[in-house]
């Protein structure tokens, strides 16, 4: 469904592999490493053990290592920086290509830009500035991306959201936004464009997950901190070393402190930390969000509180009608007939579905000729009634409240039944319309909202990540309540307006707890802003999205669950690997130490557990499996560790057991394994 | 081992469950809300009003300028005593000044809470210089301890409600309640009864005896007492006499030795509980008492265990060495009340001995190099220890935190690049300053000529004194001769060092996090309680403990032991 086309298209192909590659190599330059400490320890120890490989090649010192250990060595700790290097450009290039292949659809289109004189003019869709305005016509693809100003068209949104389906996008409505490189299929828009070239949501999406000019998010700068903290406690270790094993008559090395200090700091995810970041970024995009920042992907996992419209989010957009209730001594055909007459010029999807309604269970009522003598009064916010009306007949049909106000106020007489009806109805989670002939109600037509398919699953998902999640609804209380029940909200706001809204939000934020919401109407703009996760639908207003912190491209807003577990999955995926690499340690200190002392003080044999070939095998083995590891780790720092909805306690508990106790375990068998391999090719 | 070696050892941890909560309520109420006890109020208030000191709160920086402020001018003073003994009085002995360098570091030792001792007591130190100079700063150092602490605390428990801003206290109050409320009552009461056990408190010079068997013996006379009671109260650990709590007139019986070890240990424990209050979670302080306690019962398990083995050297003469290694040990205390004595020295930053700790075996004294090396958290000195834990606790609750899928957060406040850089930093600072000390002692010929010992055992003692010091224990592996110029100046160094920045970095985390916005907790919040919290945190200390010091261990106690096993010695 979404996007299948699309991603096959920028799945890894020839020019992204290449892309990588060069990049790789770009990256060795100890001006971009200097970003991460880690690796440019590891870059440091690379050159000093190759300047002692050649050291050693020109004049054999009185005591150094082998010349074949040394090139070893420093072979592969050459590796592991181009290893660490690789998995940030890998991640980078599928980021990049997702994007740029969403962007490159719109470059080469012709632009038909308006003058001020009103003239038109032909200019490439890269030229064209914030502001300016744009006419495209039928079958012509949106140059920019941009608001109507003008016009109601069918667009073809296909190449972004891989729905084949056209929406409707028209002038001052919540859906007035239209994007760049989708095709309008019928009528013509007048556009205003939103942003100057290379300022665009796309284009600032491309930079998050280009690594050189990334912003680090909040929560990996102090994950940095952290890793370089360690690695300051290591080289120290390593450091005082060289000392303690001169006390113990033993000389060691440089290439062996160097290789002790690359196996003890956390290579592993200082090497992957970037991948996982832009991996993050590139998950959201893959998913079709387009993310303003690193953060707000790190703010979704921390989501307690998520506001979700009732419309369109947990019922599907439009009530349907189930059922027709007069009142005494009137006809159901009256009822009928008066129903689909008065909704024939409400355009809203309540009013389609009531005609359709009728027609299908009671026959046809209009006829043209009685048509041409009536007024209809369409349906408004403010009356929140719609009807027809000619000198002698008037008939109104909507809100209960509005048409009994109303025929009130004409002097007519409410039927006994009707509050008790109407109530009924409510408590069982439907809307109540009443229909009135002049002063006269007939009855009710009893909406019911429709529930999406799966939202109740969602929602018990979400209580299990430990996210509660409010209802936002125009319905009243009892509505609002039974329709809670039944998909299993926790809470829900009834009677909802913006500043209800905002404020619901803002006692949320008061009470500490992380809001997140979803919206696309301009008034829905301040509480996208106010929340700490606002996800604007990609349909909606250009004030909702410049509110927000993510789009999402599909307008489908029960994706925010998608975009909480993106969330949650970047911040697991560094906590998982951050301690596999720690646990790794312990096995790489048992296959050192012993090896560092055995021939000046071999009773330290007793700490080779593993039983390792020979002191240089057992170091070497130490730094390829160093080496080795972030190879094998690329995949989970692309796709992320797999969050599963468990609750804190037993997530932790496995996340501990595969990554730590597995930490622990893994470098022993490894290491053993990469041993046995260099005795079997008799290498050492 | 014995039956009563283990029931002496299991009623010790018994009592220290029994009795963390009523301390730990006592401790909470005189900081959130003084007892009011009449005779103490106004001898505060009097104070404060001698001083001059307002007890507004102060910002985090200006807590640490009065607390670094108060401590340095206290070095300078004891400097200053110790410099001109000899013309004060009550110094029956006409002791004569003290060198400066030892002035110096035996200064900085007792106002660093280290209570580090380069010399013998009874031959260096007039009574007035013991007790003006050491006996206040016993006091004043513990003080300052839990100023720190409390700190802290606030600065982690503190909940921003209606806006209202808050600092992290004032020192001091912090200082002044903690002497007055806690320190001097417990002192005054135990000091009596050591006195009723036997432990002197008098002015008289020196005696000479004459002994049974007709020789001339000089026996120490001072005012041991009051000393003896804030010295293990205040988990400074600095003796009246150089032999320490082995001496008789410091700990006579063994009902004197228990009560020592228990003293040590119940402020440090009780202070669990007065932060699970303040953080209105009390299953947060047990859990953080629970993990320290478990750490500490299983280094007093192993320790006795290692003491009781006989050593491999003496088994071909004639000796019943049934009872395990007591070589070094008071008899009057046996190995349990020995090894738990040394447990309980080094687990909290006390420092004092009531046996040689340099006569232990390898592996035991490996384990009372582990209990300071692990950063004296578990349970640590009186404040700093509880101080030191909630570093670790940061620590561990980030990397928890991200495993969980959620960006870190303590008590319900983010975790953020500050506060992981000055905890972090707090952790490397002990590694960099012990190793770097050891190491370069054992290269430099000043380092190593005041060495007695060769090979590994000596690596150990070089080790265990650097050890001692920064992490402000003080207590003495012997061995070495630390009355050196370079020793007694790079010790205190380091001494002061290891106190004063961690608290420096201690208090910039609490100054950051006082006023941060409080989220609360979730299903998807990491638990900062229960049995996963307590074991992560054992983890956390244990492994970055053993990844540190994993090298120098092997090359000290480690080899040791095997070459004490096939009967090598240095």
């Amino acid at each position: 469904m979404v996007s299948t086309s699309l991603y096959l298209r920028f799945h890894f192909n020839n020019r992204i592999v290449q892309e990588a590659i060069l990049l790789t190599l770009k990256r060795l330059s100890p001006l971009y490493l200097r970003k991460n400490p880690v690796m440019f320890v590891v870059f440091i120890g690379s050159v000093l053990t190759t300047l002692i490989f050649l050291r050693d090649l020109i004049y054999s010192p009185f005591f150094h290592d082998p010349l074949w250990f040394t090139a070893s060595i420093s072979f592969w700790l050459w590796f592991t920086l181009l290893f660490a290097n690789a998995s940030e450009s890998i991640a980078e290039g599928k980021g990049k290509a997702h994007a740029s292949s969403l962007k490159a659809l719109a470059e080469e289109i012709i632009a038909h830009r308006i003058l001020e004189n009103g003239e038109e003019e032909s200019v490439l869709a890269s030229e064209l500035r914030r502001n300016d305005i744009v006419r495209v016509l039928t079958g012509e693809y949106i140059p920019s991306d941009g608001e109507i100003l003008e016009g109601i068209a069918a667009v073809d949104e296909s190449a972004i959201t891989g729905e084949s389906a056209p929406v409707i996008r028209e002038s001052d409505s919540d859906r007035s936004s239209v994007t760049a490189g989708t095709r309008v299929l019928s009528n013509s828009l007048r556009i205003r464009i939103i942003s100057n070239p290379g300022e665009s949501f796309l284009d600032r999406m491309i930079h998050l997950v280009q690594a050189a000019k990334r912003q680090k998010t909040p929560n990996e700068i102090a994950l940095q901190i952290l890793l370089v903290g360690l690695t300051l406690i290591f080289l120290i270790v390593c450091t005082t070393l060289i000392p303690f094993g001169l006390y113990s008559d033993s000389k060691i090395t440089l290439t062996v402190i160097v290789s002790l200090l690359i196996c003890l700091i956390p290579t592993t995810i200082g090497g992957l930390v970037s991948a996982i970041g832009i991996s993050g970024i590139e998950r959201a995009l893959r998913k079709n969000i387009l993310a303003m920042s690193g953060k707000a992907v790190e703010t979704a996992g921390d989501v307690d509180v998520l506001l979700l419209d009732k419309t369109g989010t947990i019922t599907l957009g439009n009530r349907m009608p189930v059922d027709l209730i007069p009142f005494e001594g009137v006809d159901i055909k009256e009822l009928a007939k008066a129903a689909q007459i008065s909704s024939f010029a409400d355009r809203t999807p309540e009013g389609k579905s009531i005609t359709e309604f009728i027609q299908k269970n009671y026959g046809n009522f209009i006829s043209e000729k009685e048509f041409v003598s009536f007024t209809f009064i369409p349906f408004s916010a403010e009356t929140r009634m719609s009807g027809c009306e000619k000198p002698s007949l008037s008939i109104h049909k909507g809100s209960c409240d509005a048409i009994q106000n109303f025929i009130e106020k004409k002097g007519g007489k409410i039927p006994d039944h009707f509050s008790k009806i109407t109530e009924e109805i409510g408590l069982k989670g439907g809307t109540p319309l009443a229909v009135a002939l002049n002063d006269k109600i007939l009855g009710i037509i009893h909406l019911k909202d429709i529930i999406k398919p799966g939202v109740r699953e969602r929602f018990q998902r979400l209580r299990a990540m430990g996210v509660r999640t409010v209802m936002i609804t125009g319905d009243n209380p009892f509505t609002a309540q039974t329709i809670a029940e039944e998909v299993g909200v926790d809470t829900f706001l009834a009677e909802a307006t913006p500043e209800k809204k905002l404020n619901l939000i803002k006692e949320e934020q008061a009470k500490g707890y992380i809001v997140a919401m979803t919206g696309d109407g301009t008034n829905d703009a301040p509480a996208l802003a106010q929340a700490d996760l606002g996800i604007a639908m990609n349909s909606g207003t250009q004030a909702a999205k410049e509110a927000a912190n993510m789009v999402d491209l599909d307008s489908n807003p029960t994706k925010i669950l998608e975009v909480i577990e993106i969330g949650k999955q970047l911040l697991m995926t560094r906590g998982c690997l951050t301690t596999f690499s720690i646990a790794n340690d312990v096995a790489k200190y048992f296959a050192i130490i012993p090896a560092i002392f055995l021939l000046t003080l071999p009773e330290l044999a007793s700490l080779n557990i593993m039983h390792l070939a020979s002191p240089y095998s057992a170091v070497l083995s130490a730094v390829i499996f160093n080496a080795l590891i972030i190879v094998a780790l690329i995949p989970i720092a692309l796709k992320g560790v797999k969050y599963r909805p468990l609750g804190a306690n037993s997530l932790f508990l496995r996340s501990l057991l595969i990554y730590g106790v597995g930490g622990i375990l893994a470098p022993f068998i490894g290491i053993k394994l990469i041993d046995m391999s260099l005795v079997h090719m008799g290498l050492v | 081992m014995t039956l009563l070696g283990w029931f002496q050892i299991s009623f010790f941890f018994m009592m220290i469950v029994v009795l963390t909560k009523p301390l730990g309520l006592y401790l909470y109420h005189v900081y959130q809300k003084p007892p009011q006890i009449k005779f103490f109020r106004r001898f505060e208030i009097l104070i404060f009003q001698i001083c001059g000191l307002q007890k507004q709160e102060q910002d985090w920086k200006d807590y640490v300028f009065a607390l670094i402020l108060f401590n340095i001018i206290g070095i300078g003073v004891v400097f200053l005593i110790e410099m001109m003994q000899n013309f004060l009085p009550l110094n029956p002995q006409n002791l004569p000044t003290v060198p400066w360098d030892l002035a110096l570091n035996t200064a900085v030792s007792f106002v660093t809470h280290t209570n580090w001792q380069a010399y013998s007591g009874e031959t260096t130190l007039s009574y007035f210089t013991q007790m003006a100079g050491l006996t206040w700063q016993n006091f004043s150092a513990a003080a300052t301890g839990m100023a720190a602490f409390l700190a802290l605390a606030r600065g982690l428990t503190h909940r921003m409600n209606q806006d209202i801003e808050r600092t992290i206290g004032n020192f001091w109050v912090d200082l002044i309640r903690s002497i007055l409320y806690v320190f001097l009552p417990g002192s005054f009461i135990l000091a009596l009864i050591y006195v009723s056990q036997g432990v002197i408190q008098n002015f008289s010079p020196a005696l000479d005896i004459t002994t049974l068997e007709g020789a001339k013996q000089t026996l120490a006379m001072g005012p041991v007492a009051s000393q003896e009671a804030i010295k293990i109260l205040g988990t400074n650990g600095g003796g009246f006499f150089n032999a320490n709590s082995s001496h008789p007139f410091e700990n006579p019986t063994p009902l004197t030795n228990f009560l020592q070890m228990l003293s040590l240990i119940l402020i440090p424990a009780a202070l669990t509980y007065t932060y699970g209050k303040m953080a209105r979670n009390s299953r947060h302080g047990w859990s953080l008492f629970s993990a320290m306690f478990m750490v500490a019962i299983t280094g007093a398990v192993c320790l006795y265990y290692f003491e009781s083995q006989p050593n491999p050297l003496l088994q071909n003469l004639p000796l019943l060495q049934d009872l395990g290694n007591l070589e070094g040990k008071e008899v009057r205390f046996g190995i349990a009340g020995s090894s738990l004595f040394g447990h309980l020295a080094t687990i909290t930053s006390g420092g004092p001995s009531n046996s040689m700790y340099d006569s232990f075996s390898p592996l035991g004294g490996m384990v009372l190099l582990i209990n300071m090396l692990l950063g004296e958290v578990v349970f640590g000195g009186v404040g700093v220890g509880m101080f030191g834990m909630l570093m670790f606790v940061l620590i561990s609750v980030f990397i928890a935190g991200l495993m969980v899928g959620r960006t870190p957060e303590y008590l319900g406040k983010k975790i953020e690049g500050k506060e992981v850089r000055f905890a972090i930093l707090y952790v490397a600072l002990y590694p960099l300053l012990i190793l770097l000390g050891t190491s370069w002692s054992i290269l430099s010929s000043y380092g190593l000529s005041s060495l007695q010992n060769a090979g590994p055992h000596g690596l150990t003692e070089i080790l265990y004194a650097y050890t001692s010091a920064t992490q402000n224990n003080g207590s003495a592996f012997a061995g070495l001769n630390a009355n050196t110029l370079w020793y007694n100046l790079t010790l205190a160094i380091a001494m002061f060092i290891g106190r004063f920045l961690p608290i420096c970095l201690g208090l910039a985390i609490a100054g950051s996090m006082v006023n941060k916005k409080i989220a609360l907790p979730s299903a998807g919040t990491f638990p900062a309680q229960g049995m996963l919290f307590v074991g992560l945190l054992m983890a956390v200390i244990l492994i970055i403990g053993a990844l540190t010091f994993f090298p120098v261990l092997t090359l000290g106690p480690f080899i040791e032991n095997i070459y004490l096993l096939q009967g090598k010695t240095f």
